[in-house]
């Protein structure tokens, strides 16, 4: 049971996650290989923020702040790359971070990682606090899930699809698609930083291994798997993958073959992502019917 | 209204626009016609600052509008078409529309979570006048159709009608009749008319001349990246000039 609760929280997480992705990803059309990189300095501004004594609370809304700061100060030389060259932009920047929280010790104990991170006081340590937790998740995510949704219906949102479908057509008719393109990476980013804080009071221990290309990846997955572009997509996807994720646990796996379930794991989601964006780009929400 | 001085650009060797000087002045509906290659498009694509000039200045309304990012020269009244079509094939009809709408409220995020009323008013009349577009090109029926899956003359319609909510002073149409049937053209033709009627100044690009002879009231000519000569259609087709450019010089036939 405790272990169910566990699945939820961590998909809701990852749910978070993903729509912030979809912002950029499925509305927008920005291919930002980075993301976990906003994901990994929410979590690090909170824990070190409540490990220094302050309250839960203010560390989240300071991780948000942290991520969108880092995601404007990302996008405002990464979005004069157009395409592809975006995409190995936010590749690097990814990798950027994580190497700083490996090697800026001082600030975030290196491959040591910080331990002992604490919930939000009302929540509860240990399996005693799960469900209290889970409401906790599942008030933020729909919190997450209207926010986007309200916004990508807006005529803000619909500049950012104009975007995504012709970004000549949006300059003719006036659009400012760098100042756009900005902000949809911003609220993107503050919204990954709000998983990430999310997952280090959860999790109660973050090291630089959180934050790697693989968490990207998964992410990405849970974004194109569910449908772009879509407000249940993402969420759905989340869930398809948190939950496949954990299910391979029960498969019996001889002793000996075990250090192969890992990356045998990664190859199955690379190969799930690729398959999915060359059979089925529209994932299995279609963002638009026939 | 459009006033173009010395204007030049090359691309590496080639020189694509050449010292072109000319002026526009409330003139309805005036066309560029020239062979391929002429540099008319490119020339387009000055005009609004989708390109770089080398050389020269372009005014607009008495204010200087060449180095101008694209969206700002749209943004003051001159919005523009492009040769291949470009509707947003993903987005409605109805939202393809809606989305050229400029200076929107709602584009705002701050006003999206709190002027919610305002936003939702403005939308209102959005909406409206898009349908009354939609209306006048007949395209009513297909408001929630995907631009993409509407076929080839009405997505050229439907460009036209976001060009119509973009509240252009000047529209630049760059071979709006191209590839299109003849009811269609005739669809087409009424509504640029109507456009010219309502005090909106268009600049056209167009091959077919017995259409730029119906309908427009000044030409320029474009050959191999000059103007060679400017005037009314009956003067355009007896000059020799414009001749040898379409059919080639004797030298060449000989």
């Amino acid at each position: 049971m405790d272990y169910l609760l566990h699945i939820f929280i961590v998909s809701l997480i990852y749910a978070i996650f993903a729509i912030s992705l979809n912002l950029e990803l499925g509305f927008t059309g920005l291919y930002n290989f980075g993301h976990v990189a906003f994901f990994g300095i929410g979590a690090y501004t909170s824990a070190l923020l409540s490990l220094a004594g302050y309250p839960v609370t203010l560390g989240m809304v300071c991780g948000m702040a942290v991520a969108g700061g880092a995601g404007v100060l990302l996008a405002i030389p990464a979005l004069r790359l157009s395409g592809d060259y975006f995409g190995i932009a936010t590749l690097s920047f990814g990798e950027i971070i994580r190497l700083f929280f490996l090697n800026e010790r001082w600030l975030t104990k290196g491959p040591m990682g910080l331990p002992g991170i604490s919930r939000p006081a009302w929540i509860g340590e240990g399996v005693t606090g799960l469900p209290r937790f889970l409401i906790f998740c599942t008030l933020l995510t729909l919190l997450v899930f209207l926010v986007v949704r309200h916004l990508t219906r807006s005529p803000f949102g619909r500049a950012l699809k104009v975007i995504r479908e012709d970004e000549f057509v949006a300059q003719a008719f006036g659009k400012n698609t760098l100042f756009f393109k900005i902000r949809a990476v911003a609220v993107g980013s503050i919204l990954a930083g709000l998983a990430g804080s999310l997952w280090a009071h959860y999790i109660s221990y973050i090291s630089p291994a959180d934050f790697t290309l693989t968490e990207t990846i998964l992410v990405l997955l849970c974004v194109v798997l569910g449908g772009r572009g879509t407000h249940w997509g993402p969420v759905l996807g989340a869930f398809v993958v948190i939950f496949f994720q954990e299910i391979i646990r029960f498969v019996p796996i001889p002793a000996d073959f075990g250090r192969f379930v890992a990356p045998i794991q990664g190859m199955v989601y690379g190969a799930v992502l690729i398959i999915f964006m060359l059979k089925r780009p529209e994932g299995l929400l279609p963002e638009y019917k026939e | 209204m459009l006033k173009i001085d010395n204007v030049t650009k090359s691309f590496g060797g080639l020189m694509a626009v050449h010292d072109v000087t000319f002026q526009l002045d409330d003139a309805g509906i005036a066309g560029l016609v020239g062979p391929n290659g002429s540099g008319k498009t490119t020339l387009f694509h000055l005009i609004t600052g989708f390109y770089k000039l080398d050389r020269g200045i372009i005014h607009f309304n008495d204010k200087r509008i060449s180095g101008l990012a694209p969206y700002v020269i749209s943004r003051m009244g001159l919005v523009r078409t492009f040769q291949q079509t470009r509707v947003l094939p993903f987005l409605s009809a109805l939202e393809n529309l809606m989305a050229a709408s400029p200076r929107q409220t709602g584009e705002r995020i701050s006003s999206v979570f709190f002027q919610p009323r305002r936003v939702k008013l403005e939308e209102r009349k959005n909406r409206q006048k898009a349908m009354q577009i939609l209306e006048l090109l007949k395209l009513k029926p297909f408001d929630q159709h995907l631009a993409g899956r509407l076929s080839f003359g009405q997505q050229k319609l439907l460009e036209l009608g976001r060009v119509l909510m973009a509240k252009p002073k000047m529209i630049l149409l760059d071979e709006p009749t191209a590839g299109i049937n003849p009811t269609l053209i005739r669809q087409l033709v009424d509504v640029i008319r109507e456009l010219a009627r309502r005090g909106i100044q268009v600049f056209m690009i167009e091959h077919n001349m017995p259409l730029v002879a119906e309908i427009c009231e000044k030409v320029f000519v474009m050959d191999s990246g000059s103007l060679i000569f400017s005037g009314t259609p009956s003067e355009t087709r007896q000059n020799p000039r414009v001749i040898e450019a379409y059919l080639g010089s004797e030298d060449h036939v000989a």
